[in-house]
């Protein structure tokens, strides 16, 4: 009667092979060589770094209590926020459909409109909304618009991507019976591909829509509109309890919104 | 009367699916098509509406070609040949009216279209349709609602409303379970007698095809091998219809042409 | 029902009539009212298309004579990127942990689910300002802030996957007898480990994305080169800028994917 392990030959055991374990060892240096070349080159005064924790309780002590003398005017430049959020939305809803169309590859006329497509929607998507605003800004100056346009830029490549990777997916035996029924390609869309997607449609330009309620909140801090103007003249003049009043609506705004669109998505899915 | 002579289909450099074939279907018959997978038969049927494009050969539907139709005739010949699938191939999330209406899109204006404004006598000749096949009352459930047969009746009922001068029916039992399948054979039967209608079944169930239909064609490796009345279909040529594989097939052929 | 029906009407959207039209009626107003009383200056936009031609002429060719400038702003970017993802991903685990319902005590289930909200709710650019303010210009106010938007991402996912986990295997630790963090280790991590990386490698992609961003606040980076071109209508430089930033992200994104594939 012998033990198990001198049955086996061997009574140690180890989780990897050494080729995985040189593996995960040289995943884990790299690891840690980045986050040390980062920490060593960094240009950071660590003289604040070690003070930062007692400066951001001096900043929340100074918020508190919040002001609320200047609700009236948060709550209407809140409200001129949703508006540039529901607004660039819509408008970017109705303008990536043909982008969708466009680059999905089951609808797509041909291979330069499908390039074509894909660019626009890689255009919008890589660049921030912000660095759009500041973009329009400079051409439109200060306002509403500039925020509209730059966020429904954004918005068109993440509509217009989703869209058309739901295009991709959808069944194709429905498109194949309209074709056989002599239906023209407009009609065959419209019965057969736009019923399809239309469930995606609506959740993506829901979701959408919450996203952009907060990107709509930055706008005013590079001179875009919305409520960001606030809060930056608020930060600009020492003003925190006012500031504090300002980031509380946003966070009922933001919250809301988030409410707002899940009650959206189970009604219309 | 339909009649296809010399047809070959190839994909890319392969071996043609279909090989020289000629059939030819005259007046209100209904015609079964049988043989194993592969046989050629789904094929067959798409090249006659030309969802698949045809290699070479002919395909003359009371007068007129079809192979060398483009564009708005291609649609316009399109609109007089139904077809039934296997899968339905309905729009799911579409009213069973939108899905039998979608049978008209050759013939309304887009605008009627999207608008779902269809022409009164449209209405009246769906719900006449839908009655007939037992489905009115659902004209307005969405597709997905229904179960296997209903969903197949209303396939039924959007190629019908083509105004088709021949029916294409894909495998259409093929999905659904013995006792419904047998409805909807009997279903096409009895509609092709009312409407004098041809009607061209590819199936896979040779009793249903002997019990329900005026003609078999068997098919093997894209060759029409048998083409009579059902009762002649005897065991030596259902064995000559459904033994043998593709290879076998082929090396047969060699052994012709050498 | 022998005689056929010649009408028929798609069944409308919203079943009862009177919010159907309530909600059409609404949406019509909302969108005229609104779009006819907001503050916008048509004179100035109309002048927008000259200048935005001017903009773009002034972008062409874009301008890389400055690229040490924009080197430096992009490896800084890449370091704010990889400090805020190491720091947000080790501060994740902990309070994925409390806003779990199935592993937290009730009170600190609601105290993590508050951080995580919190840290979603507010855009990284407000939270850039205000640590700006806090702890002065410059990476470190980015990297803080980044913390933060990797814990309002990172933690709200693992917490729905550690809420999902198998607790049979927990179980089954504890009936062999392990102690507390030997059952973390056997039983829970394994379970959310491959979750984990993916959402590491995704939250890096996403801070290099953001860190470009809260620079144009002050918070380093490459946004605030970018920031700095656009204040002194340096568009050629800007763009140049621009261009990087893009393909930076795509190249990013790329990798990202790749990873993310293989990892499964």
């Amino acid at each position: 009667m012998t033990s198990i392990s001198e049955q086996f030959g061997r009574e140690d055991w180890s989780r990897f092979s050494s080729r995985q374990k040189w593996q995960r060892f040289a995943i884990f240096a790299v690891c840690a060589l980045a986050i040390a070349w980062s920490i060593s080159s960094i240009e950071v005064v660590w003289a604040w770094v070690w003070d930062a924790p007692g400066q951001m309780g001096d900043l929340f002590q100074r918020m508190y209590p919040p002001d609320t003398t200047n609700l009236a005017t948060i709550l209407r430049v809140l409200w001129e926020t949703v508006n540039i959020a529901t607004f660039a939305t819509a408008f970017a809803v109705l303008m990536s459909l043909p982008v969708a169309y466009l680059a999905a590859q089951n609808t797509t006329p041909n291979r330069a409109t499908l390039w074509l497509g894909r660019l626009i929607l890689v255009t919008s998507r890589s660049v921030n909304t912000i660095i759009w605003a500041l973009l329009f800004v400079a051409i439109f100056g200060p306002g509403v618009v500039a925020g509209i346009i730059a966020i429904m830029f954004r918005s068109i490549g993440f509509i217009g991507k989703l869209l058309g990777e739901a295009i991709e997916e959808i069944d194709k035996r429905p498109v194949e019976a309209l074709e056989a029924t002599g239906a023209s390609r407009f009609k065959v869309i419209a019965y057969a591909i736009v019923p399809q997607v239309m469930p995606t449609f609506w959740a993506v330009a829901i979701l959408r829509w919450d996203i952009n309620l907060r990107e709509s909140t930055v706008l005013g801090l590079v001179g875009a509109g919305g409520i960001g103007i606030i809060l930056q003249g608020a930060i600009d003049t020492f003003n925190w309890p006012e500031a504090a009043t300002v980031l509380l609506a946003i966070l009922v705004l933001v919250i809301l919104g988030e409410v707002i669109s899940a009650f959206l998505r189970r009604r219309i899915l | 009367m339909l009649k296809i002579t010399d047809l070959v289909k190839r994909y890319g450099s392969g071996d043609p699916v279909l090989k020289n074939l000629d059939l030819t279907i005259e007046g209100e018959s209904v015609v079964s098509i049988i043989g194993s997978s592969g046989a050629g038969k789904s094929t067959l049927l798409r090249c006659i509406n030309r969802l698949v494009e045809p290699s070479s050969g002919s395909i003359e539907l009371n007068g007129t070609e079809l192979t060398k139709l483009r564009g708005r005739n291609l649609r316009a010949a399109r609109r007089k040949i139904g077809m039934v699938f296997q899968g339905f191939n309905l729009v799911d999330r579409l009213t069973v009216m939108e899905n039998v209406q979608s049978g008209r899109l050759g013939y309304i204006s887009t605008w009627a279209a999207i608008m779902r404004r269809y022409p009164k006598q449209d209405i009246r000749r769906a719900y006449e349709l839908m009655e007939r096949v037992g489905i009115a009352h659902y004209a307005n459930t969405r597709a997905d609602q229904l179960s296997g047969g209903e969903r197949q009746r209303v396939g039924v009922v959007r190629a019908l409303m083509q105004d088709p001068e021949i029916l294409l029916a894909d495998e259409p039992t093929a999905s659904l379970d013995p006792k419904t399948s047998e409805q909807i054979m009997g279903l096409l039967r009895d509609l092709a007698g009312e409407l004098k209608l041809p009607v061209l079944i590819n199936i896979h169930n040779v009793t249903e095809a002997k019990e329900y239909t005026d003609r078999i064609v068997g098919m093997r490796y894209g060759r029409i091998i048998f083409d009579d009345k059902p009762a002649q279909l005897d065991q030596e040529a259902m064995d000559r219809i459904y033994s043998g594989s593709p290879h076998a097939d082929r090396s047969e052929d060699l052994r012709q042409a050498s | 029902m022998s005689e056929a029906r010649d009408t028929w009407r798609k069944p409308p959207f919203i079943a009862n009539p009177v919010v159907r039209w309530a909600v059409y009626l609404g949406a019509i107003a909302y969108f005229l009212w609104v779009g006819a009383t907001m503050p916008i200056d048509w004179g100035r936009v109309a002048d927008g298309f000259g200048r935005a031609g001017r903009i773009f002429g002034g972008a062409f060719p874009p301008s890389f004579e400055r690229s040490g400038l924009l080197i430096d702003g992009f490896l800084e970017s890449l370091k704010i990127a990889i400090l805020a993802t190491t720091g947000g991903v080790l501060l994740s685990i902990p309070i994925a942990f409390m806003a779990a319902r199935n592993v937290a005590p009730l009170p600190i289930y609601y105290l993590g689910r508050f951080v995580i909200i919190v840290a979603r709710s507010f855009h990284p650019v407000i939270v850039a300002i205000i640590f700006v303010k806090a702890v002065g210009f410059g990476p470190f106010a980015g990297v803080l802030t980044l913390v933060v938007y990797s814990i309002g991402f990172v933690a709200k996912m693992l917490a729905e996957r550690i809420e999902e986990i198998d607790f049979g295997q927990v179980e089954a630790m504890r009936a062999a007898g392990a102690p507390f963090f030997s059952t973390m280790f056997y039983a829970i991590f394994p379970q959310i480990m491959p979750r984990q990386i993916g959402l590491t490698i995704y939250q890096l992609d996403s801070n290099l994305r953001a860190s470009a961003v809260v620079g144009i606040v002050g918070a380093g980076g490459i946004g605030a080169t970018l920031a700095n071109a656009f204040g002194r209508y340096d568009y050629d430089f800007a763009l140049a800028i621009t261009i990087v930033i893009v393909g930076a992200i795509l190249i990013s994104e790329g990798v990202s994917g790749m990873i993310r594939k293989r990892i499964g």
